[in-house]
């Protein structure tokens, strides 16, 4: 074999791995896709959004109070994390060059990387302990400070792509920097910003570990603020880890209803992201 | 009157921006006061001893140190080449029109809660771990990597399950930073008469400081992880090289006990162990960004210098 002969079919079987890597990291993908749907499928129906859960041993029943509890603790979370992550992230793109906006930056990058059990001694701390007393609240402090971070970073990579001659344009007709940025800059990026706390939402709705000592669980309906609460992704956890072949089914189902959002908001991101990169050229 | 506006509208967003930071430092202040206790009764021997028992109210964790950097080392050796060959194969050998839908499901990968992985390793990959292991020869089961009882629970489920949830993050970095190789640098390789691999291999030479800063990201996401690993790795705190045997982790041990954990000190010694996965995260997630950073700082020069680098050549 030639020298040359050698170093094509080494170049073939680097190519070939990669291909192959790609096919590797696919087949979990499909697989998971695969036995959430199918599982998850046969689970899905009206009660499991309508009906409470039935007592052990029962079969039936739904996770109504599951539901309900994760549209409160994500609805509480992105009130607070939407105004300051963007806000924040309108900082950090207009003041990019100052020290500050620096250390923001590195703040809003190292709490993106805090292990979301991390967030969730810290929530805690701040909104547990002083009230000796799990609450939805706790649950949404938690869910708002993973999200913060990622609306600051979208929001400011997403007007820093918005481009100057639109800011100048403002200022040169006499607008505030104050008006300049929330007449022209933010409407001119808004799509993606939206994009960006669609995906946020989809993360923190995924969350569990941060709830477990936060909202906890509640077995009932509730959607007093000042008292635990339930979640779909706890409430997972609980049927997985039971002995019963009902609650496996219905956390399967609930699987299938989570992992349909973070599809749905992907697809939209990718869709939004995709003309904004067209209108740019 | 406009610069003072402007003033007042700088330190207006500017207090809401230092929220961030204070949350931050307020997660650093938190953990470090209510570990205190377990801080001063144990010292460094909190960290050197295994013995966890809260009725004694003795708390050593070792074990879970140990889990956690051995299934997070297993997930980074099964996970590094998958990314890496996903990050060349899309951004340098792909079709184009492939590379678009390919990014959104490797990216679809990372966005999968963590709850649906735990969930689907329970019931799926623990049967198929188990069966692999009922498969595997007894001459192989007498190595320690490989003893152990057939369960299925244990580390190799769980760097398997961590190894996935961390490709899509060192992947999509990696080709970020590959983006960043100057198009000039492979054009003058296949100039030359290189072939692809030996055009890529250049390439990813260039960028290797990025590279490593996004395996030591995936890194950081895999010390972290909670619910996927706690739900397939048996939780129990064995000190062993076996993959097959159940382990425990820092974060899985502090998401089953928390609530159970009765008196200050137990409570003290969980937050602890938060304290260190949090200041572990900490340096592994500020040394990859330094090393992408520096990554993207090079590049500038670099392009600058080639013309004059391939004059003075000639």
């Amino acid at each position: 074999m030639t020298y040359g002969m050698r170093r094509r079919i080494v170049s073939a079987m680097f190519v070939g791995a990669c291909a192959l890597s790609v096919l590797i990291a696919l087949v979990p993908l499909a697989m998971i896709l695969f036995f959430v749907v199918r599982e998850g499928i046969q689970s899905l129906n009206v009660a499991l959004f309508t009906q409470m859960p039935r007592p052990v041993g029962e079969t039936g029943g739904g996770m109504l109070n599951a539901f309900v509890g994760t549209l409160i603790l994500t609805a509480l979370g992105a009130s607070a994390a939407v105004p300051i992550g963007i806000v924040s992230g309108i900082f950090m793109s207009e003041y990019k060059g100052s020290r500050f906006a620096v250390a923001v930056r590195f703040a809003a990058d190292t709490l993106n990387g805090v292990p979301s059990i991390v967030v969730g001694i810290f929530a805690y701390g701040i909104a547990v302990l002083p009230f000796r007393q799990f609450s939805a609240l706790a649950g949404g402090v938690a869910l708002g400070i993973m999200m913060i971070p990622i609306v600051a970073r979208t929001t400011e990579e997403l007007l820093l792509l918005v481009p100057g001659a639109l800011r100048e344009g403002a200022l040169a007709l006499g607008a505030t920097r104050a008006r300049a940025v929330f007449t022209v800059i933010v409407p001119a990026a808004l799509p993606g910003i939206v994009t960006g706390i669609l995906l946020a939402l989809a993360r923190i709705a995924g969350e569990t570990a941060p709830l477990l000592f936060t909202s906890f669980n509640n077995q009932f309906f509730s959607t007093n603020l000042r008292q635990p609460i339930s979640s779909a992704t706890v409430q997972i956890y609980t049927y997985a880890t039971s002995p019963y072949v009902d609650q496996h089914r219905q956390a399967w189902a609930a699987a299938l209803v989570l992992v349909a959002f973070v599809f749905v908001c992907s697809l939209a991101a990718r869709f939004v992201t995709a003309r904004v990169q067209r209108l740019r050229g | 009157m406009g610069d003072r506006g402007d003033l007042g509208f700088r330190l207006a967003i500017g207090a809401v921006a230092l929220l961030v930071v204070a949350v931050v430092v307020g997660i650093g202040v938190l953990l470090v006061r209510q570990s205190w206790l377990s801080i001063q009764e144990f010292g460094v021997r909190f960290w050197l001893t295994r013995t966890w028992d809260p009725v004694a109210g003795e708390f050593g964790a070792l074990a879970f140190v140990w889990g956690t950097l051995y299934s997070s080392i297993l997930a980074l050796l099964i996970a590094t080449p998958i990314a890496l060959g996903i990050a060349v194969f899309i951004s340098e050998l792909s079709p184009v029109v492939l590379r678009g839908p390919l990014t959104f499901l490797t990216e679809l990968l990372a966005a999968i809660p963590s709850i649906v992985y735990g969930l689907w390793g329970i019931f799926v990959l623990i049967p198929l771990v188990r069966s692999l292991q009922a498969a595997t020869p007894e001459s192989i089961k007498a190595l320690p990597f490989f003893s152990g009882p057939p369960f299925g629970v244990g580390m190799l489920s769980a760097g398997l399950i961590l190894a996935v949830m961390v490709i899509p993050f060192t992947s999509s970095v990696a080709r970020e930073v590959l983006k960043t190789v100057p198009v000039a640098q492979r054009e003058a390789a296949y100039a030359l008469g290189a072939t692809r691999f030996e055009a890529i291999r250049a390439a990813m030479f260039f960028a290797r400081t990025g590279i490593v800063g996004a395996v030591m990201l995936g890194f950081g996401r895999a010390l972290g992880e909670t619910m996927a690993v706690t739900m397939v790795i048996g939780n129990r705190p064995n000190i062993t090289l076996s993959l097959f045997e159940q382990q425990h982790t820092m974060a899985a041990v502090i998401a089953n006990e928390f609530t159970e954990a009765t008196g200050d000190l137990y409570l003290h010694a969980l937050i602890e162990i938060g304290l260190v996965l949090f200041v572990i995260t900490l340096i592994v997630n500020a040394g990859s960004r330094v090393l992408i950073w520096a990554m993207g700082r090079t590049r500038t020069p670099q392009l600058a210098a080639a013309p004059a680098a391939a004059g003075a050549a000639a």
